[in-house]
């Protein structure tokens, strides 16, 4: 019975905070409410016994909504207003509904084929070591590749964000290297 | 879930909350006194035998004072903000066990509200949670102070948050669970097992990173007095500004208990000596949090930053790997 209560309390909790995300124009309450759905669907993972999980949910999402924190206190004056661009309706509802189509398509296509079953890991070890079995056992290329994709995603940052990444020092001879020196400087004065 | 659970697991909740939202107006009152004891003045004096009530006088000052909502800030998110950081601080409480567990009345109590296989993540995870109030009350009030003080929040969450994992990385893989009973039984053996002597490093680095998550003096930059006013709490008054203080003190103490129960054995054996030593050590972190206050300065924010990203979390790495190494051969 509490497990009922306690999967509508936070069901509804984090599909309306979800939805205050969507809907709302002021940058603030649309971030908080992101941070605490995402807080709010950890929940669900103690709920399934998945402690590890759940508390990893916690951890993760706080600190990536922290970083869009960030970003919005760059970008806007959070205590104002958005004014967002309204573009054409029918697009966008046409949009909306295709998009939900296509959700209930993917999550019913396997239950009609009766292809859902969950894959339990070997019973017996803690929570955390289970995962860490599955993880480095059954799905040990998905989370390799997931490793590679962060690793150019890092690579993509420090290349986006530092200046001058065409050039290399180990390339270029003394003359050019003090004919850039000096172009940094004449910048600099001018 | 049979009743009994359910009754005694109420009246644990509610003897942590009532323990520890008094113990955070109490240890203001130590926070003054052992600050006047160091700079040579006399502190809180007048109010009861040596300044005792202060603590009470404080409280009806900040229960009674008006709640004042300026104009031009965020409503909601700046009154919702303050109540983040204190139930965040007691929500973390529920994964630590204070004390050993003990029979009374013929009844065996376990002090832990929820005894979850990984305390120390969750936490973690909660505490982290806490910073969400400086940072949503400095970027809801519609003031320049507390929007650099939401700033530096920010960016104090990102530094120190990577080193607190990094660090305990080492001693969790020493003993192989992330429960913090856990931890206590593989130290129960005395002072030689505790895990400060095989792992000092990670000690002083989780050491370091608690004065970051508790705000407290080095890293205190988010309510800097002398260069943001009072930052993320400039625009607060009354209890909203009360409920920020019980907060950071709450987790002043929460993270005393967790430092001993991680490095340095804990209550023990579970014994009456062992749950006196746990609260001598919980005192002694504390004390030191007031201590750093009185003896240290404050750092930059960049300065935070490159301690946090260029030489401790180096150093934790390095540490685990070194770790991971030895535990192989």
């Amino acid at each position: 019975m509490f497990e009922a209560i306690a999967f509508y309390l936070f069901a509804f909790l984090t599909i309306s905070m979800f939805y205050i995300t969507v809907t709302t124009s002021q940058a603030l309450h649309a971030l908080t409410a992101l941070a605490a759905g995402m807080i709010f669907i950890s929940a669900f993972f103690f709920i399934l016994g998945a402690d590890f999980l759940g508390a990893i949910q916690i951890i993760v999402y706080t600190g990536a909504v922290m970083a869009l924190y960030a970003f919005g206190m760059m970008f806007f004056d959070s205590t104002r207003d958005v004014k967002e661009k309204q573009g054409n309706k029918f697009i966008v509802v046409g949009m909306a509904t295709v998009a939900a189509v296509l959700v209930v398509a993917i999550f019913s296509a396997p239950i009609l084929s009766d292809n859902i079953v969950a894959l339990y890991p070997s019973v017996g070890a803690g929570n955390t070591q289970e995962v860490g079995m599955v993880l480095f056992t059954k799905y040990l290329i998905p989370f390799e590749v997931a490793a590679v994709m962060l690793l150019v995603a890092m690579v993509a940052g420090i290349v986006l964000a530092g200046k001058k990444m065409d050039l290399s020092l180990t390339l270029m001879n003394k003359e050019e290297i003090l004919e850039m020196n000096e172009d940094k400087n004449k910048k600099v004065l001018s | 879930m049979d009743t009994a659970y359910l009754i005694e697991t109420i009246i644990k909740v509610v003897v942590i909350l009532l323990v520890f939202s008094a113990l955070a107006g109490i240890g203001t009152y130590f926070e003054r006194k052992i600050l006047a004891f160091m700079q040579r003045r006399l502190g809180p004096m007048n109010v009861g035998p040596y300044g005792l009530l202060q603590v009470g006088a404080d409280g009806i000052k900040l229960f009674t004072k008006e709640d004042i909502i300026p104009q031009g800030v965020v409503k909601n998110i700046f009154k919702i903000a303050p109540v983040i950081t204190a139930a965040t601080a007691f929500m973390a409480a529920a994964a630590i066990p204070f004390l050993p567990s003990f029979t009374l009345f013929g009844y065996e109590v376990h002090p832990i509200v929820a005894d979850i296989n990984v305390g120390i993540l969750y936490i973690l995870g909660v505490m982290a949670v806490g910073l969400y109030g400086p940072l949503l009350g400095g970027m809801a009030s519609a003031n320049k102070f507390s929007l650099l003080s939401a700033a530096r929040g920010a960016a104090v969450f990102i530094s120190y948050e990577v080193v607190t994992g990094l660090s305990l990385l080492a001693p969790i893989m020493m003993v192989g669970s992330l429960s913090l009973i856990d931890f206590n039984e593989y130290q129960a053996g005395g002072i030689g097992d505790w895990i400060v002597w095989s792992q000092p490093v990670a000690f002083i680095l989780f050491w370091i990173a608690a004065f970051a998550e508790t705000g407290r003096t080095p890293f205190h930059l988010i309510a800097n007095d002398h260069e943001i006013i009072d930052g993320f709490g400039t625009e607060y008054s009354g209890m909203r500004w009360g409920l920020f203080f019980i907060g950071e003190y709450a987790n002043m103490f929460f993270i005393s208990f967790v430092i001993p129960l991680l490095f340095l054995g804990g209550y023990g054996d579970g014994s009456f000596l062992g749950a006196l030593g746990l609260l001598g050590k919980m005192a002694f972190f504390f004390f030191f949090f007031l201590w750093t206050r009185a003896a240290w300065p404050d750092v930059r924010p960049d300065q935070l930053m490159w301690l946090c990203w260029k030489v401790l979390m180096p150093i934790a790495v390095i540490n685990v790997v070194i770790t991971g190494f030895v535990m192989m051969f």
